[in-house]
């Protein structure tokens, strides 16, 4: 009983905090620029506006439509629950958890893009198509990453491997982690998500069909996205093991907070790249993992 | 008298060069700087002086048995020098003949390093000297070449500057001080640490390579010798290609001393029959008899590295080669230039019947080509045989057979190109042309004095050259 | 002290990775140069003592690679006007991975080799051959004539890179023989840069196929 109600507490957290995230990003980016921008809860009264409304559907959409955003909000919010939070830890956690993880993420994108299929619309073909060619790089990068990490630590569960060393290696692997988030959730200079083209758009152009509650399930489902993956990369790099459980909360929020920021600067300073040279970066992040997994293991050897 | 001068001379030439006012004048500072060298580099080989084990440049008994070819290779083309650019008062010269002097100092100082580092310095910086040399024309192919040429070179001689560092390195883990003085190298021995010095090796063999033109590393070759006025690319091809084999020759001599002579001698006999093999196909191939001639450079380049590689004996016959490929190929540049001049283009698509229009240059150039292949009685003719003995004496009989074959295919290649440019009837535009191209005494005698050193070389080789020569073998394997 | 040594020579072979990644010419020259100024700090870290001429040949190597080098090159584009997009004959994500197998490769070909004992653990050999492997990836890679020069220019920093091992045992007269060369060198890459730009109205070097078989 005990153990079903601290699950759903967390989940409930989750849920509840995710949604600042964009809200944080949005203020600071509006604060580079000299304006006084939305709300930081501009999401929250966003989703409730959403929930209200009613939704249109394609005549050629079949049940999966609404179904695979469903099913895309359930595999990230699986996916949080197998993230440990610092001295709270994990409410699951086992050997190899973190492929879990990975899988439940993909399982969230495949959801997406064949939502996006399902409207049959050539616009939405095409943000699938970038969606997907980007992620099989990103992807590698976070495999290599999370491989470094169990290098690192000689663990295979996640709470064990969030433990990490600091040195060279935690440098590489802030940077690669850092530009993976940027591309999974489709972030400046990989997408812009305030643009309006849809020749341009990722993310934005696979939702365009979507209205009402699924749209709001799916926007809330990237707010935990970027939440899972910024409170990953602090924990990455972060060591907090030797802090006490009620400080090591602190400079974990401080460091998601740090993360998000960030993330505002980088959207505020840098302009869209050109999808060309996309892979070119993503090969970066993935070589910066790479090289962090070969000090991981060069250090262990040695 | 002081060796130094040698360096010193050259230079102050090319300062008064750079200040003289008149272009018609200058070039006679050329012949001059190049009498007294020759006359200072003669006197020397006359009368050798002990050398200071430590020294860093010195008259050595390897210089004394290379460096009078050069020099003497270095007058005739100054000759040579001054009616040539007689011919071309539209260009400028004080560039040109500065840095001409300036690479002869140079090339002097590089023959006489006996320490790694200074002999990298020298042959970088003829490198860089003969760059404007290179680009004398003026046209785009000139200036095509001149970046081939930097880029290939400079990535070459960057390498043997990491070969050298390894080589201080290898001694400095073998207990030494990372003296780079070439005696301090070879006194070290076999306390040298075993895998810097072949990691040396190898940087060293393509870097210095490079600059001598060893296949695979030989593609500036064919486009610098191509574009370049014949007098420059008889200086590269006698000149600064034995630098850089004299290069190869000391550091051989220090892998030998450390024990891996036999890995040193199989990849130089290697990297000798590539480039005579990889020469003799491009020689049956190509149309352009100046790129043939780069060709030829490699193909003898080859001749030479297998020399070294079979050592002793064949060291001695290879030191022969340098003088007698010196002497020929001078002589074949400066007659392909008049040729050149003359006909006003350079393939046999556009060029045949030289022979009427310029007999002498022609028969020069017939003459040279039967030489350069290993005709008897000239000087190549007995250096080469020389190292095919040698090499089926010391048990290369594959090796042997592989180079006489190679030998065989460029005397094919070269024989039919020449021919081709100079029998036949002559082309109408080049008929046009060689009216105006006269053949004085000056453009004629320097390639004919070539050409009759080479032939007295090999009919009465001279006492006192076997003898630099026997000194300066004994000087790289001072065991045997 | 090593490990800050270790530390500068592992951002030298990250800046590698960059200028194979860079698709802009002013980044590339900037990446240039700033490995040449990290280059250049480093005899001050090597050298325990402090010493004149040390600290010299180290000023002397942070303003020329670091800044004349680099002000020439710029020069040199901007007189030629060239399009500052590089294009690349191996392209970008491919030269990438070249590079980082490139690294991978000089650390542990530098294993192979035998170390002294106050060398232990130094990074200078997998840099330096790392940072040669990176230049040859550029010269052979790129068809703008000053990108090549850049590759030549990371090719020359690894050769330095290596040259420190021995900046105790070789004297400095010919330390400063090397870079007075290298300077040279490329001044003169510079004056035959300027001069093909004028003869062929451009600087990529595709258009100099003039000469062949």
């Amino acid at each position: 009983m005990i153990i079903a109600l601290d699950f759903v507490l967390r989940l409930a957290l989750w849920i509840a905090l995710a949604p600042l995230l964009p809200g944080i990003i949005n203020k600071v980016k509006a604060w580079v620029a000299g304006r006084r921008g939305p709300p930081v809860l501009q999401l929250y009264f966003d989703l409730a506006r959403l929930w209200r409304k009613g939704v249109v559907l394609s005549d050629l959409a079949s049940p999966a439509f609404l179904a695979a955003s469903a099913v895309g909000w359930v595999a990230i919010a699986a996916a949080t629950t197998l993230l440990p939070v610092g001295p709270a830890g994990a409410s699951l956690s086992f050997q190899g958890d973190f492929i879990l993880l990975i899988y439940c993420l993909a399982l969230a994108r495949f959801c997406t893009v064949w939502a996006a299929m399902e409207t049959g619309s050539a616009f939405e073909g095409m943000g699938s198509a970038r969606e997907v060619s980007y992620a099989v790089l990103a992807e590698a990068t976070l495999i290599a990453a999370v491989l470094a990490l169990c290098v690192q630590t000689r663990s295979l569960s996640l709470p064990g491997m969030l433990a990490p060393a600091t040195g060279a290696g935690a440098i590489l692997l802030a940077g690669g982690l850092f530009i993976v988030l940027l591309a999974e959730n489709c972030r400046v200079p990989f997408d812009d998500p305030n643009t309006h083209l849809e020749l341009t758009m990722i993310h934005e152009v696979m939702v365009l069909d979507h209205s009402g509650p699924p749209l709001a399930v799916i926007l809330h489902g990237a707010s935990m996205k970027l939440l899972l993956f910024a409170l990953l990369l602090t924990q990455a790099v972060l060591p907090t093991g030797h802090l006490a459980p009620a400080w090591a909360g602190v400079a974990i929020g401080a460091g998601v907070l740090a993360v998000t920021v960030g993330v505002g600067l980088v959207e505020s300073l840098l302009a869209r790249f050109a999808f060309r040279r996309v892979p070119l970066l993503l090969t970066m992040a993935f070589l910066l993992c790479l090289f962090a997994l070969l000090i991981a293991w060069k250090g262990g050897a040695a | 008298m002081n060796s130094l001068l040698l360096i010193f001379i050259p230079f102050a030439g090319a300062l008064l060069a750079a200040a003289w006012p008149s272009d018609r004048t200058r070039p006679w500072l050329l012949p001059i700087v190049g009498l007294a060298h020759t006359v200072i580099v003669l006197c020397l080989m006359v009368s050798p002086q002990a050398v200071d084990p430590a020294s860093w440049i010195a008259f050595d008994p390897l210089a004394r048995a290379v460096l009078p070819a050069v020099s003497i290779l270095f007058l005739c083309c100054a000759v040579y020098g001054v009616y040539y650019l007689r011919l071309r008062p539209e260009r400028p010269n004080r560039v040109f003949v500065s840095m001409l002097l300036t690479v002869l100092g140079l090339l002097s100082a590089g023959h006489q390093s006996r320490h790694l580092g200074l002999l990298w310095m020298s042959t970088e910086a003829v490198t860089l000297a003969s760059v404007p040399l290179i680009h004398f024309n003026g046209t785009p192919r000139a200036f095509e070449a001149t970046w081939k040429y930097l880029l290939v070179g400079g990535t070459g001689i960057a390498l043997s500057l990491l070969g050298s560092f390894c080589l201080g390195y290898a001694s400095l883990r073998g207990g030494g001080s990372g003296d780079l003085t070439f005696t301090a190298l070879m006194s070290q021995g076999s306390r040298l640490s075993q895998p810097w010095v072949l990691t040396a090796w190898v940087l060293l063999l393509i870097g210095y390579g490079t600059k001598m033109g060893l296949a695979p590393m030989h593609t500036w070759k064919p486009d610098t010798y191509g574009e370049a006025p014949g007098i420059v690319g008889a200086m590269l091809a006698g000149g600064v290609t034995t630098v850089a084999f004299t290069a190869i020759l000391r550091v051989h001599a220090v892998l030998v001393a450390s024990g891996n002579g036999l890995i040193a001698d199989r990849t130089l006999i290697g990297l000798g029959l590539l480039s005579m093999f990889v020469a003799a196909l491009f020689l049956l191939g190509t149309r352009d008899f100046k790129r043939m001639l780069a060709y030829s450079s490699v193909e003898q380049m080859g001749v030479l590295s297998i020399g070294a590689g079979l050592g002793g004996a064949g060291l001695w016959a290879a030191l022969f080669h340098v003088w007698s490929n010196s002497l020929t190929k001078g002589s074949l540049f400066l007659s392909a230039g008049n040729i050149r001049r003359a006909a006003g283009a350079r393939t046999t698509d556009e060029v045949s019947g030289m022979s009427t229009l310029t007999p002498r240059s022609a028969l020069l150039f017939v003459t040279g080509m039967f030489a350069i292949t290993a005709c008897p009685p000239f000087g190549p003719f007995f250096s080469e045989l020389l190292i095919v003995r040698t090499g089926f004496a010391s048990g290369h009989a594959v090796a042997s057979g592989l180079f006489l074959g190679c030998l065989f295919l460029a005397f094919i290649g070269l024989t039919r190109l020449v021919f081709a440019i100079v029998d036949g009837r002559p082309r109408a535009e080049s008929r046009a042309a060689g009216k105006r191209f006269p053949e004085t005494a000056g453009m004629i005698l320097p390639s004919v004095v070539l050409l009759a050193l080479s032939l007295w070389l090999g009919l009465f080789t001279p006492e006192i050259l076997r003898h630099a020569w026997s000194a300066a073998v004994s000087q790289l394997f001072p065991s045997s | 002290m090593n490990e800050t040594l270790n530390l500068l020579v592992g951002m030298a072979m990250g800046l590698n990775l960059l200028a194979l990644g860079s698709g802009r010419l002013p980044t590339l020259i900037r990446t240039v140069a700033l490995q040449g100024m990290t280059l250049g700090i480093m005899p001050l870290l090597i050298e325990p003592r402090f010493e004149w001429p040390v600290v010299l040949v180290s000023f002397a190597t942070v303003v020329g690679k670091g800044w004349i080098i680099p002000s020439l090159l710029r020069r040199a584009m901007r007189t030629a006007n060239i399009d500052r997009e590089i294009e690349p004959f191996i392209g970008f994500v491919p030269s990438l991975l070249l590079g980082a197998g490139g690294t991978i490769a000089a650390v542990a070909l530098s294993r192979a080799l035998p170390l002294l004992p106050e060398h232990a653990g130094s990074m200078l050999v997998p840099g330096a051959l790392a940072s040669v492997l990176t230049g040859f990836v550029l010269l052979i890679g790129r068809t703008k004539a000053i990108s090549q020069v850049c590759g030549y220019l990371i090719l020359e920093n690894g050769i330095y890179l290596f040259g420190l091992l021995l900046i105790q045992a070789t004297p400095l007269l010919v330390d400063a023989g090397i870079l007075l060369d290298v300077t040279v060198g490329v001044f003169v890459i510079g004056i035959i840069v300027d001069r093909i730009q004028r003869a062929f109205d451009s600087l990529d070097t595709r258009k100099l196929t003039v000469l062949r078989e």
